[in-house]
């Protein structure tokens, strides 16, 4: 069974051919590492995943049944989730206030429903826990670390129990000892059973924690191979395009 | 022995003194306080039933609107328009009720025109997406402008048969407190709420704090937006019809320039222009310490025309002490 599957996916912006029938598939619990050079059409990729535009032509499969995004909501409504480069976190905010953003607890107290934070503050410890993070539910985020920042916005993927994560260079501005903290996240959701799509610039980081790797070159997926049969430098050359396909 | 559970508790104990004078708040509360303290010596008028009757009124008009601008700064936005939408209510509220329309109907229709103002403010911003500065901006010439339209620029004075219940509703008191003073408790006991424990607050704060990360992560953040710049225009038409009853007359220039002394309030009671801060209850206490402040001023025979230097350095130092702590932390 695959848990993604995408066949033939194809997407242009007028002229510009972004993607050119891209075929591919994650398992559940799958880490697969998304390379390519900038332009590569990776984040034309993931945004047809997450729902922010639908591809040319093509289709996207989930648990094997085609389905069909107009908006990120549907994405989510499928079980993918996004954290984005930025980690989309509001600093003025609790981690808990983060975590819950956009799908607040609530409460009824007479006839006003306020919000339920007890309940909030709760669950994202356990998330929190769960990633065996130590942030705290109650910290503001602008107090954090680039690693409790990462915790923050993967927990607020685990709220919805995604099926599929996307991760969109979750390690290219942190310290390399928060590396290994985001890599430990990355983990950890794959225990859970959750696929990890990681798209990122940095190789070490994807040979750490992928099980699978895809590049892509100018729109064209050139390679789709287990990491333990490849290495840095082929991906290396696959991207740059020295090496033409594998 | 000390055990980790002392430290914390400890720890935590220093956390309420140090969270109460961590809070600009607290500052901006303890220099009105002082202020209030000094001119009670300094001069035999301040501490007059009569005077501290009419600082509690007349700050109870700019608290209300700061209320309103608190909302509008927090989520990183401002509102310039609210002066010109006193003056447009107070126009609306006049016109009817000489015409010899009930009270309730001219301020439900009044109410109705500020709202107005405040939705095509909000539309401009969050759907056309024009920055809130000019928007409102132009909204200030273009709401005055109507009001002088509306009233062909004549003082109006005479409100129908309900014109003893207008100045009763405005410029009377109950309790010995003067009525608008009952509208900011309500408004800032209700704000006070709405902002902490409400979803539509804690979008105010998320929209102010990161725009793009509300956005992603669902809150719909146009609508949130006009909602936000209605209410700002709400409470300036509030403090419109409360005006025309205290004043007993409406002229084309009530309200000109309040905005100055409302965003001076509001960042003084630490809404931080930046977006993503900022409280109900700073806004009300920013508001008292201005108009303490410039009671002083006239108590103390300064000449008025200082006023505007006063509000306008307060803005500048506020801001640059919300600088100072920012790169603090």
């Amino acid at each position: 069974m695959s848990r993604l599957k995408l066949s033939g996916i194809a997407k242009h912006f007028g002229a510009i051919q972004a993607l050119q029938g891209v075929s591919l598939e994650v398992a559940p619990g799958e880490v697969l590492g998304l390379m390519g050079d900038n332009g590569a059409g990776k984040s034309t990729l993931v945004k047809i995943i997450a729902g922010n535009f639908p591809p040319s032509s093509g289709t996207i499969r989930i648990d094997d049944k085609p389905v069909h995004f107009h908006r990120p909501v549907d994405a989510q409504d499928e079980g993918i989730e996004v954290v984005y480069q930025d980690l989309a976190l509001c600093d003025n905010l609790t981690a808990a206030s983060n975590v819950f953003l956009g799908r607040e607890a609530m409460r009824r107290v007479g006839p006003v429903r306020i919000i339920d934070y007890p309940a909030m503050n709760r669950r994202a410890g356990e998330l929190f826990r769960q990633l065996k993070s130590e942030t705290r539910p109650r910290d503001l985020v602008r107090k954090m670390s680039g690693g409790q920042r990462q915790a923050v916005a993967i927990a607020r993927t685990l709220l919805a129990e995604p099926k599929i994560v996307l991760m969109d260079e979750p390690t290219a501005a942190i310290s390399v000892r928060q590396v290994a903290e985001v890599l430990d996240l990355i983990r950890r959701l794959r225990d859970r059973g959750i696929s990890v799509i990681l798209i990122s610039h940095r190789m070490p980081d994807v040979f750490a924690v992928a099980d699978r790797i895809a590049v892509l070159r100018r729109g064209d997926l050139v390679a789709n191979k287990r990491t333990d049969a490849s290495s840095p430098e082929e991906v290396t050359g696959l991207i740059t395009g020295a090496i033409e396909l594998a | 022995m000390t055990t980790i559970d002392d430290v914390i508790s400890r720890s935590e104990h220093r956390n309420i003194v140090s969270r109460i004078t961590g809070l600009p708040v607290f500052w901006v509360f303890l220099a009105a306080v002082l202020a209030c303290l000094s001119l009670t010596l300094l001069t035999d008028t301040f501490a007059t039933s009569r005077n501290l009757f009419n600082v509690t009124r007349n700050f109870a008009f700019v608290a209300i609107i700061a209320i309103g601008m608190t909302a509008v700064i927090a989520s990183g936005g401002i509102d310039l328009s609210v002066g010109s939408t006193v003056v447009l209510t107070a126009m609306v509220i006049s016109v009817l009720m000489s015409g010899g329309m009930s009270f309730a109907l001219a301020a439900a229709l009044a109410l109705g025109a500020a709202l107005a103002v405040g939705f095509v403010n909000g539309i401009l911003i969050a759907y056309v997406g024009m920055p809130p500065f000019v928007v409102t901006l132009g909204m200030l010439s273009a709401a005055r402008s109507l009001a002088m339209v509306l009233s062909n620029n004549k003082m109006i004075w005479e409100f129908g048969p309900d014109h003893q219940l207008l100045l009763w509703i405005g410029g009377g008191s109950s309790f010995g407190l003067p009525h608008p003073v009952f509208a900011l408790l309500a408004l800032g006991i209700v704000m006070s709420l709405v902002f902490r424990w409400t979803r539509w607050g804690q979008y105010v704060f998320a929209i102010g704090g990161n725009e793009q990360a509300a956005t992603l992560t669902g809150i719909p953040v146009k609508r949130q937006k006009v909602t936000i710049y209605m209410f700002s225009a709400f409470t300036a038409g509030i403090v419109g019809i409360l005006m025309t009853g205290w004043l007993g007359s409406v002229t084309t220039n009530l309200g000109q320039s309040m905005e100055l002394a409302v965003i001076a309030a509001a960042v003084i009671g630490g809404a931080n222009l930046a977006g993503g801060e900022g409280t109900a209850l700073g806004a009300v206490v920013g508001a008292l310490l201005i108009e303490v402040i410039r009671n002083s001023l006239i108590l103390l025979g300064i000449s008025t025309f200082w006023q505007g230097m006063f509000i306008g350095t307060f803005i500048i130092v506020a801001v640059a002490f919300d600088r100072l702590r920012s790169r603090r932390t």
